[in-house]
């Protein structure tokens, strides 16, 4: 007996460790009872061991890390920084005339979500945290932050950053937690299509792409659309964003559903800082409403700058209107392009002016002046003056006045030429 | 003078190393690997504690030590990933045991042997996850691409021949 262990040493103490792990893999892969906790007590226990070990490296290394690139960008690589000011300037102010053009519709929707008693979840605290290390193996897309359970983190709680989501926590330490990337192969979230609003879950993958596998074939689905959350897991806040979508494909492994891959809004390789939401609340956050106060003054202020524009910009174009009407215009109105100034292009080439021929204007007011009402020469007959004159007494002068009626007295007539040939004009000497 | 006399070719070549290598280079290796992936994303690639399970199995030529390390080396690697605790472990268990008990058959000095057994052992490694999370786990989504693995197997061998000669300096013959 002795012998045989002495002979097989070697390869009973290769299957006595295969073994104890194989047994190992069996306990973990039964599930935990608490599904706030992924891993066993003693699994956990393990991990935490081995994390302690490994992260204050971790943490002196990108302190070390950290502090060079701090002291390199903020107080010696500061070329750019007057015009990089500038441009956030430029930035801020854009944003706050598109904050104000949204304002009015965010107020709107509020008011229709209480109407409707609809239940949403804004994010009202977040922690933020620095990314000091992975799990160092593609197969496990893991990060681990400089955060714990003492600064009030909690397993499964959503990771983001400004640009979109990028995990949630899988297990949390005192000092530090691992944060589950979304395109790990164990990940899963709730999303929407934008467009097409349509809802599907969303996997990662062993290669690290992130798929959508539960949808069958839409042709409202187009790649580059943009992919939100659900909010149907409760890890992840409804509307963020996840990422857009790169490529629509059959799945060749489960038909009639389609291969749906996304690229991720946030890049999950180059993750520097990240926030926990730590907490959502049903109402706006006193920061964002105060925002969209601001947003709604600054509105209100546009649309009363905007009219009061436009009101002056009337008043000046009836002014000059009148002004025009007043003045001979050489404008056909016939063809009132042939006469209109070309603000055209420099480039362009010469069109010749079109000649016009000017019109008198229709007269308003026919007067015995007015051509073509005189009778031809045939017509008259010596001595009948009042007949052969009948405009003289019954058409108003000729002057029409636009002048408000202070002046009681209008300014005396001239005497008319008579260009009736029966009262022939005083011959000149 | 104490003079000591060999009874095997094994023996003859057997190594050891100071238990501050036999500790920290391991650990090294882990913490390395959790760390560059962070500035440098593509060097995930790298399995740098393989390349020291291999290194260290071939050169101690002892099955029940190349299991022992790459089952600890393994274990570690795994606590800090989101896989169950064991895959890693008992693929490089296998490793350690199949790299010693090759160490002892040939001339692991040389350089072209060294390339092969790298090679060789980066594609089992994979081979073995693959098995263990298809058939031992039930993981039916698991997959992986060949090419990839062949391109990890072979980046990884480059990469574990300087490690070799460096470590080579540590080794302490018995």
């Amino acid at each position: 007996m002795e012998s045989f262990f002495t002979r097989f040493k070697n390869v009973l103490v290769l299957v006595a460790v295969l073994l104890a792990q194989t047994i190992g893999l069996a306990v973990q892969v039964r599930r935990p009872v608490d599904p706030t906790t992924p891993d066993g007590s003693s699994v956990t226990l393990i991990r935490y061991w081995v994390v302690s070990t490994v992260t204050p490296f971790e943490r002196f290394f990108h302190g070390l890390g950290y502090n060079l690139r701090h002291g390199w960008s903020n107080y010696i690589d500061l070329r750019h920084t007057r015009q990089q000011n500038h441009d956030l300037q430029e930035q801020i102010a854009r944003l706050r005339l598109e904050q104000a053009a949204f304002a009015e519709d965010a107020i709107q929707g509020h008011r229709l979500q209480a109407l409707l008693d609809f239940q949403q979840h804004y994010v009202s605290s977040t922690v933020a945290a620095q990314v000091i290390g992975t799990s160092g193996n593609d197969l496990s897309r893991v990060l681990y932050i400089d955060k714990g359970s003492k600064d009030g983190l909690k397993p499964d709680q959503a990771v983001i950053t400004p640009d979109g989501i990028i995990g949630k926590l899988r297990d949390v330490f005192p000092h530090t937690s691992q944060v589950l990337l979304i395109n790990d192969q164990t990940s899963g979230a709730g999303v929407l299509l934008a467009n097409s609003r349509l809802r599907a879950i969303l996997r990662g993958s062993t290669t690290g792409q992130i798929l959508i596998n539960n949808l069958t074939p839409d042709s409202r689905i187009k790649p580059g659309e943009q992919v939100l959350t659900s909010g149907g897991d409760q890890v992840y806040p409804r509307g963020l964003p996840v990422g857009t979508i790169e490529s629509i494909a059959p799945d060749p492994e489960h038909q009639p559903y389609t291969l749906i891959q996304l690229r991720p809004a946030a890049n999950l390789n180059q993750l520097e800082e990240v926030l926990v939401i730590t907490g959502t609340q049903p109402t706006l956050p006193h920061e964002a409403q105060h925002d969209l106060a601001v947003g709604a003054t600054t509105a209100e202020a546009a649309a009363k700058q905007l009219a009061d524009q436009q009101a002056a910009d009337a008043a000046a174009r009836s002014a000059a209107q009148i002004v025009a009407d007043r003045l001979p215009s050489l404008h056909d109105p016939d063809h009132p392009e042939a006469t209109a100034p070309n603000p055209a292009t420099p480039g362009a080439p010469a069109v010749p002016p079109i000649r016009v021929v000017v019109k008198p204007l229709p007269t308003v007011h026919p007067d015995r002046y007015t051509p073509g009402t005189t009778p031809p020469a045939a017509d008259l007959k010596p001595g009948a003056a009042d007949r052969n004159n009948p405009t003289s007494t019954t058409n108003p002068p000729p002057y029409t006045t636009t002048q408000p009626s202070t002046n009681p007295r209008p300014a005396p007539e001239k005497p008319q030429p008579q260009t009736d040939s029966t009262h022939p004009q005083n011959p000149q000497p | 003078m104490a003079t000591r006399s060999y009874t095997s070719r094994r023996e003859l070549e057997q190594h050891s190393f100071p238990p501050a290598v036999a500790i920290l280079v391991p650990l090294g290796a882990i913490l390395l690997q959790a760390l560059l992936p962070k500035p440098f994303p593509r060097l995930a690639i790298l399995d740098l504690p393989l390349i020291i399970t291999v290194f260290f199995a071939v050169s101690r030529r002892n099955p029940v030590a190349g299991t022992l390390t790459g089952a600890a080396i393994g274990l570690l690697q795994d606590a800090l990933t989101s896989q169950p605790i064991g895959v890693n472990g008992m693929a490089k268990s296998v490793i350690g045991y199949i790299a010693a008990s090759i160490g002892i058959q040939i001339d692991v000095e040389n350089l072209t042997t060294r390339v092969f057994i790298n090679f060789g052992f980066f594609l089992l490694n994979s081979f073995l996850i693959f098995l263990i999370n298809r058939r031992l786990l039930g993981n039916a989504g698991f997959h992986l691409l060949w090419i990839h693995e062949l391109l990890r197997a072979a980046i990884n061998t480059v990469v574990a021949l300087p490690i070799f000669f460096l470590l080579d300096n540590t080794k302490r013959s018995e």
